[in-house]
């Protein structure tokens, strides 16, 4: 057992200890549990930083189910560390922040077991290599999102919230895994590492093109892309801390991980490029255009987040240009886009993870998000302030701050593209800089917003009576560590770029010989190129629109309601609810005798379809032996007698008819040369009838069945239709021979069970643990039969039954 | 015989389905219990009928019937009668309960 496994499993373990021992921890203790777990993870995968940036890589294997070739392989190497460091160390930030966020009157041993459940399936995929195992923690990841976005769960929104991110995550999960599939039945191997080595020969084949498509879907229903964005504003519902650590700063960005993962395999292809740059770009614009007109902080921040992910996801298509290129001196430079995503990748969960800690602080403080009621905060949360302007304005990529330098790599990147003449760019590439660009503007715009309508202007007097004050010291210490990341990243770039993201870096283009070419030199200043010239820009139009909000912002209600994604959404599930809701009803109508009848219909079909089709019949009366004409009598008898129940109306005639029945049969068994079974069927033929006789004193007379003749008909052909099946089946199955009997075994009774009877010998010796069985049924029956007439239940108290 | 003895079955088996779906407790619980003597017949048929003597050792010489299907019938019959007694008296409870011995009546109530 290697490092590696046990960091996947350690969150795991602790999860599932945490139901058993919170009893017996004091509520405040149990954080500080939990806390130990991401904080030692975190440390550990500290060790390997040196050795990774080595280019070394680490992999192992774990034969899980070797017969359908699943294997628990770990592969930890630069991009899965990027992910790791993130999951774990965020994780104890928000842990920490979480400890102090959450009132001690919640039930917190499910919220930190869900959370330390999604830390490990987050840590599981990145470091999965087997495709089918990193699908079951990919999974597993939205279940627990689900579960954590559903904490409040008194709260409709809440439920609503996890049931839409829940239905958008797994619905392109299942893609993903038909996707995953593919790439099996082209490679013969589920492991991505083979794959990338064997990409060659499996580029041209039919399948590719549908698996890229799918696994792209996976990817983009989890990192929130248009149009499956849709489900990130509403997973603002959960807590705080988990809406800073899911949903901004690890989940979402699994769908980042994905690709980064696949562009040695798809990145070669012109569908990608386009699919990826052109989705990430629009949900960059929309994103950003929509966070503006958000008037709760959570959910600005959602939109905002969608944006951002959208942008490194069209920094990631940008750099498969590389990819499809080849290597050579002329496409490193399209390398640079790859690693502006992965630099800002890690920027974003900085400022954004700080961003969301703030407006936690100002929820728990105040008491609203609303950027209406808020206002003038500035002097009564000065160091909550401090932490939004620093978030805010890396985020807007303004310097000194981290956001500054991936976002002027990002606009970099997007105008090195147009100089490309492939997948005919030269025309459209215009457009990708200026969409860009034209995000950008939006994103200052609401980076204002978050800032001027909370910390700025006046206070609004209901806040003021509440006699708010700045929070505790130790919400307040993740949200400054993360700012003190935002600066310091900013001041010591080429650190990070070096040890963290050149492995990264040689982990998305493995083909590419040196990965020291794949690293650029990150500086703050660069002279007075374009790039600064469209960050000057975005700060100028972005201030004027900042300035006219009021005039511009009615331009939001021209798109009308009706015509949203979430009002789609809505229509999809309330039309497929009632749909399904319609068909159960039709064939679910609560009456027993309907149930029957399917039982008996699926009968008659299967076994009977199943009988015709193989064409199974076969029937000779050769090995018959004869029939007396005493034994016909008996039979007609038991006819006579059978059909005889089904006219009466008497239930006194029909249980006697049946006892008539039982005691022919007791004949027949005489016939059959089988006393016991005659002496049983007797005894227990006279005890049924005298139950029955019992019974009729405490139950209805039968009434002459009001049903229509319909019905009786239905019932009737469906009766006779089963007889006619066990008919069949029974004579062709008389004179079925292709085994020997087993009964010649039990004929040497004497010697071995000692008993001169052979059938008492079976019952009592051969297979004594069957009787001993049905006499344990004989005693549940009766004990059922005791309970069912003491039970005193009474009308009105029925539900404690269920 | 045995051809004779699955038709029996047969028809034995139609009765028992078609008291099983009519609304009346009593006629379908009747219809359970027919459906079992079918069941047992159908099974001695299986291993062949009157093919040789009564499978007790030391009694005559000669073939005897196949002893399996006579052990297996033992059990059902016993289980059958626990199963009838364990429906009517669940019939019992719940006409008692719901005051109707009718399925298409008892539909609707909160435990069904």
């Amino acid at each position: 057992m290697t490092f590696e496994l046990a960091i996947i499993l350690l969150p795991f373990i602790v999860a599932a200890c945490i139901p058993i021992f919170y009893r017996r921890l004091p509520k405040k203790v149990i954080g500080w549990v939990v806390l130990v777990v991401p904080l030692s993870l975190f440390l550990l995968l500290t060790t390997y930083i040196p050795r990774i940036a080595k280019n070394q890589t680490f992999s192992n294997n774990y034969e899980w189910i070797p017969s359908f070739n699943i294997n628990f392989t770990t592969y930890l190497d630069g991009l899965s560390l990027i992910f790791s460091l993130l999951i774990t160390g965020v994780g104890s930030l928000v842990i920490l922040y979480s400890i102090f966020y959450l009132s001690k009157k919640e039930s917190l041993h499910h919220f930190y077991c869900y959370l330390l459940l999604f830390m490990g399936a987050m840590l599981g995929v990145v470091f999965s290599d087997h495709l089918l195992v990193l699908y079951a923690f990919w999974e597993l990841t939205s279940v627990s999102s689900f579960l954590l976005i559903a904490f409040w769960h008194h709260r409709k929104a809440s439920r609503a919230g996890a049931r839409k991110s829940m239905t958008i995550t797994v619905s392109g999960g299942i893609a993903m895994l038909v996707g995953f599939l593919m790439l099996y039945s082209m490679s013969g191997t589920f492991s991505i590492q083979e794959i990338i080595s064997n990409i060659a020969g499996i580029s041209e084949h039919a399948l590719f093109i549908p698996a890229l498509v799918l696994v792209l879907l996976g990817a983009f229903t989890k990192s929130a892309q248009f149009p499956f964005h849709i489900w990130l504003p509403d997973a603002m519902e959960a807590p705080t801390p988990v809406s800073a650590y899911l949903h901004s700063a690890t989940m979402v960005k699994a769908g980042i991980y994905i690709v980064a993962r696949f562009t040695p395999i798809f990145g070669g292809e012109m569908t990608w490029f386009w699919a990826v740059t052109g989705v990430g770009l629009l949900t960059l614009f929309w994103g950003s255009f929509n966070a503006v007109k958000q008037v709760d902080l959570k959910a600005l921040l959602a939109f905002s987040t969608v944006s951002q992910l959208g942008l490194i996801m069209s920094l990631l298509g940008l750099g498969s240009i590389a990819v499809y290129l080849g290597y050579s001196q002329d496409s490193i430079i399209y390398t640079q886009a790859a690693f502006a995503a992965l630099f800002h990748l890690i920027n974003h969960s900085t400022f954004k993870g700080a961003l969301f800690m703030m407006v936690g602080i100002v929820d728990h403080e105040i008491g609203t998000r609303d950027i209406r009621r808020l206002g003038g905060l500035m002097p009564i949360l000065p160091f909550t302030f401090t932490v939004a302007l620093i978030g805010s304005l890396s985020m807007a990529g303004m310097p000194p701050f981290n956001g500054f330098l991936s976002k002027e790599m990002f606009f970099a990147a997007t105008l090195k593209i147009t100089q490309l003449d492939v997948f005919s760019i030269d025309s459209l590439g215009v457009v990708i800089p200026v969409i860009a660009w034209v995000a950008s503007i939006f994103t200052f715009v609401y980076c204002l917003i978050i800032v001027g309508k909370t910390f700025f202007g006046k206070i609004k007097p209901d806040i003021l009576d509440k006699n708010p004050h700045e929070a505790p010291i130790g919400m307040l210490i993740p949200p400054f560590i993360l700012i003190g990341l935002v600066v310091g990243i900013f001041v010591f770039p080429n650190l990070l770029g070096h040890y963290i993201l050149q492995p990264a870096m040689a982990s998305i283009y493995p083909t590419f010989p040196s990965t020291e070419e794949l690293t650029p030199h990150i500086s703050a200043w660069h002279g007075l190129n374009m790039e600064l010239w469209m960050t000057i820009g975005v700060v100028i139009l972005g201030g004027t629109l900042y300035y006219f909000l009021k005039r511009w912002k009615p331009i939001y209600r021209w798109i009308p309601q009706r015509f949203t994604l979430n009002s789609l959404y809505e229509t999809i599930i309330s039309f497929s609810e009632n749909v399904s809701e319609n068909l159960t009803k039709r064939y679910m109508t609560g009456n027993l005798t309907h149930y029957f009848s399917y039982i008996y219909m699926v009968f008659v079909i299967v076994v009977a379809g199943i009988f015709f089709l193989t064409d199974s019949f076969e029937w000779s009366l050769m090995s018959n032996s004869s029939v007396e004409s005493f034994e016909l009598i008996l039979v007609f008898v038991v006819i006579f007698a059978a059909v005889a129940i089904l006219f009466t109306t008497s239930r006194i005639a029909s249980v006697l008819l049946n006892g008539v029945l039982g005691y022919s049969v007791a004949f027949f068994f005489v016939i059959f040369r089988a006393p016991d079974l005659a002496l049983t069927q007797l005894v227990v033929e006279s005890v049924t009838t005298a139950l029955f006789l019992i019974c009729f004193k405490f139950l209805p007379d039968l009434t002459p069945e009001r049903t229509s003749k319909r019905v009786k008909f239905t019932n009737g052909v469906i009766s006779i239709l089963v007889g006619a099946t066990v008919t069949i089946v029974g004579l062709a199955v008389i004179n079925y021979e292709k085994f020997e009997t087993i009964s010649t075994y039990f004929e040497d009774a004497y010697n071995l069970a000692g008993g001169k009877n052979i059938v008492n010998t079976i019952l009592g010796d051969f297979r004594a643990f069957d009787t001993m069985l049905e006499v344990v049924v004989l005693f549940i029956a009766g004990l059922g039969v005791y309970t069912i007439i003491k039970l005193k239940a009474k009308k009105g108290d029925a539900d404690i039954e269920n | 015989m045995e051809s004779l003895i699955v038709v029996l079955v047969g028809i034995l088996v139609s009765v028992g389905t078609y008291l099983i779906l009519s609304r009346h407790m009593i006629r379908v619980i009747v219809g359970t219990a027919i459906l079992s003597h079918a069941v047992h017949l159908l099974i001695l048929a299986m291993g062949g009928l009157k093919k040789g003597i009564v499978p007790l050792l030391g009694q005559s010489e000669g073939e005897f019937t196949d002893a399996l299907p006579q052990a297996l019938i033992l059990t059902a019959i016993v289980i059958s009668f626990a199963t009838t007694a364990f429906l009517l008296v669940l019939a019992y409870r719940t006409y008692k309960t719901n005051g109707t011995a009718d399925f298409r009546e008892l539909r609707g109530v909160s435990d069904e």
